[in-house]
């Protein structure tokens, strides 16, 4: 479970997270929205543990990010972030592997090789498995990451913008994905989310964030609404029902 | 089948070079000997054994500095560390004279402590910041490079002449003069780095990821690139201390590595470019001693030849 208390980030004067205070639910599918530079990604950055926070703190499982060792966080927390290079020559297969690394610390057991082949399929790459990193597209590059973060089999997820990059069809599939996760695996996964409207067909629940302060949180009936939407974006929206899913008109 | 392939083939190739290497050394140590085998033997020995002794720490250090600043690009050398270890022996001159250097012994360890000292101060303090780190670390050791560079061009007018040749001498790197008793505690020294690496293998293949993926698998960061920092220092100061700067063979070899090694994996990529860097080293003094009869430094023909090498590499295969 995911907790944040009083969660503060400052650069300078410039306050980008202001008291974030949440608690997450379980085994569900959480979007955290809000304009650019709404405190987003550093909420998330911290709860990682990759971003030192001005005050309060973040809690995965009970346990304080701050002062838990990383090696034990990384075999409850899964992380990933927008840009992601790597420095050699790997092939998906390598990457994938990289996953186990908080179990194995780099001898993979039988068990290792079983939730990498596992993961490959579920991201359905076992065809390109062997091919490297950089001669797959941006897409398949991105499906692999999120099948190295599967492959470390943690409870909670954190996804920094997973659809980036993605086309209409790639950023479908890969939210069916996610969401299958959820409901086939169990697992947490909270992911940064730009476009509203994947956010109200797939999520649990919305986290919605202004100027580095929490908003409103609740459910896709809840949030996904004209005058909530106005409090975060700024903008006025038409909010219109599509096959049973409140779907966002905004774009004249 | 695949998996067996790729474990395979690093294998063969590093027993291609050391196969290599081990021709190479037997060549080197017989060739052209005419003299007393008792003399031959041990004078060849020493000069073969540091050779090997640099071109494992040279090669390895760039590697590791590569893979804890995420760049492929940089090399220690490029951070000012020549620079550093030629003001060193300028302020040695300047200070002591040519004659009395004290105990050679005494000398080494402080020129190793000076440079490990500066590259803790100089790296730590630049890597452990995350924001725009790469792009203030080279230009930070940009300026360093400069700034050692003129203060020992300031302190070379003050010498005269003489004691300027003697200098001189000590900045391209010599294996002709190299004692026993230094090799014995670098090789030392160089043991216990390599000792430090074989620990780290497997966390220096998840830094290969990047700073935050590294961390989200649970890899101490800071730590290990501090850890990593102080081997890189141990290992450039410990063959700079002990022959000279050899500046440009480390990039050389890294990247040949690279090229030949069909994987990421640190526990092969190392061995591959020390015992590559041993034949470039090994090969090149050879060439030095029978073709140009030591008219020249071993640094020129390495840089000459394996520039032309590189640059054929590199523009064979873009990447």
């Amino acid at each position: 479970m995911i907790e944040t208390q009083d969660l503060t980030r400052r650069y300078g004067d410039t306050v980008v997270v202001d008291g974030v205070s949440l608690r997450l639910p379980e085994r569900a599918f959480v979007s955290v929205i809000g304009a650019n530079g709404a405190g987003k990604s550093s909420v998330l950055s911290m709860v990682s543990r990759l971003l030192p926070m001005s005050a309060g703190r973040a809690l995965v499982d009970g346990l304080d990010v701050a002062a838990t060792p990383g090696d034990v966080l990384a075999r409850r927390l899964g992380i990933l972030r927008q840009d992601n290079g790597v420095a050699a020559r790997v092939t998906i297969r390598d990457l994938v592997a990289f996953g186990r690394y908080p179990h194995s610390k780099g001898r993979l057991t039988a068990a290792d090789r079983g939730h990498i082949a596992d993961a490959l399929a579920f991201l359905d790459l076992e065809p390109l498995a062997d091919r490297f990193l950089d001669e797959v597209s941006g897409g398949q590059r991105q499906r692999a990451y999120i099948a190295m973060v599967l492959a470390q089999d943690t409870d909670c997820i954190l996804l920094d913008e997973p659809l980036n990059n993605l086309d209409m069809r790639h950023a479908a599939a890969m939210m069916g994905l996610l969401r299958r996760a959820v409901d086939e695996r169990g697992r947490t996964i909270v992911a940064v989310l730009h476009d509203i409207n994947f956010a109200s067909c797939y999520s649990d629940r919305i986290v919605a964030m202004r100027d580095g302060k929490v908003v409103a949180i609740g459910s896709p009936e809840e949030i996904v609404t004209p005058e909530v939407l106005r409090a975060v974006y700024g903008i006025d929206v038409e909010v219109v029902m599509v096959k049973g899913y409140r779907t966002v008109f905004f774009y004249r | 089948m695949h998996s067996g392939r790729a474990a395979l083939r690093p294998l063969h190739v590093l027993a291609l070079l050391g196969v290599a290497i081990l021709g190479l050394a037997v060549v080197f140590m017989t060739i052209g000997a005419n003299g007393r085998w008792g003399f031959v033997l041990p004078f060849r020995g020493t000069k073969l054994a540091s050779l090997l002794l640099v071109a494992c720490a040279v090669a390895t250090a760039t590697v590791l500095f590569q893979t804890a600043s995420g760049n492929r690009i940089l090399t220690p050398a490029i951070m000012g560390f020549d620079e550093l270890y030629r003001l060193i022996q300028t302020g040695l001159v300047v200070g002591i004279g040519t004659g009395g250097f004290g105990d050679p012994r005494l000398r080494f360890l402080a020129e190793t402590g000076a440079m490990v000292l500066f590259a803790l101060l100089l790296y730590r303090w630049l890597l452990a910041r995350t924001e725009g780190g790469l792009h203030r670390l080279l230009l930070v050791g940009v300026i360093c490079g400069v700034l050692f560079r003129s203060l020992s061009q300031f302190l070379q007018r003050m010498l005269d002449p003489s004691q300027f040749v003697v200098l001189q001498a000590s900045f391209f790197a010599n294996f002709n003069a190299v004692r026993p008793d230094l090799l014995a505690l670098a090789a030392l020294l160089v043991l216990g780095a390599g000792v430090g690496t074989w620990r780290l293998l497997a966390r220096l293949d998840v830094l290969l990821l990047g700073r935050d993926a590294a961390i989200a698998l649970g890899v101490d960061h800071r730590r290990t690139v501090t850890l990593v920092l102080v081997l890189v220092a141990v290992l450039v100061s410990v063959s700079t201390a002990l022959v000279g700067p050899v500046t440009f063979l480390g990039l050389l070899v890294a990247h040949l590595a690279y090229r030949v090694m069909p994987t990421y994996r640190h526990a092969v990529v190392l061995p591959a470019a020390a015992l590559i860097a041993a034949v470039t080293l090994v090969g090149g003094q050879l060439v030095l001693e029978r073709v140009f009869s030591l008219n020249t430094a071993l640094s020129i023909v390495i840089e000459f030849l394996g520039g032309l090498t590189l640059l054929v590499l590199l523009a064979r295969r873009p990447r």
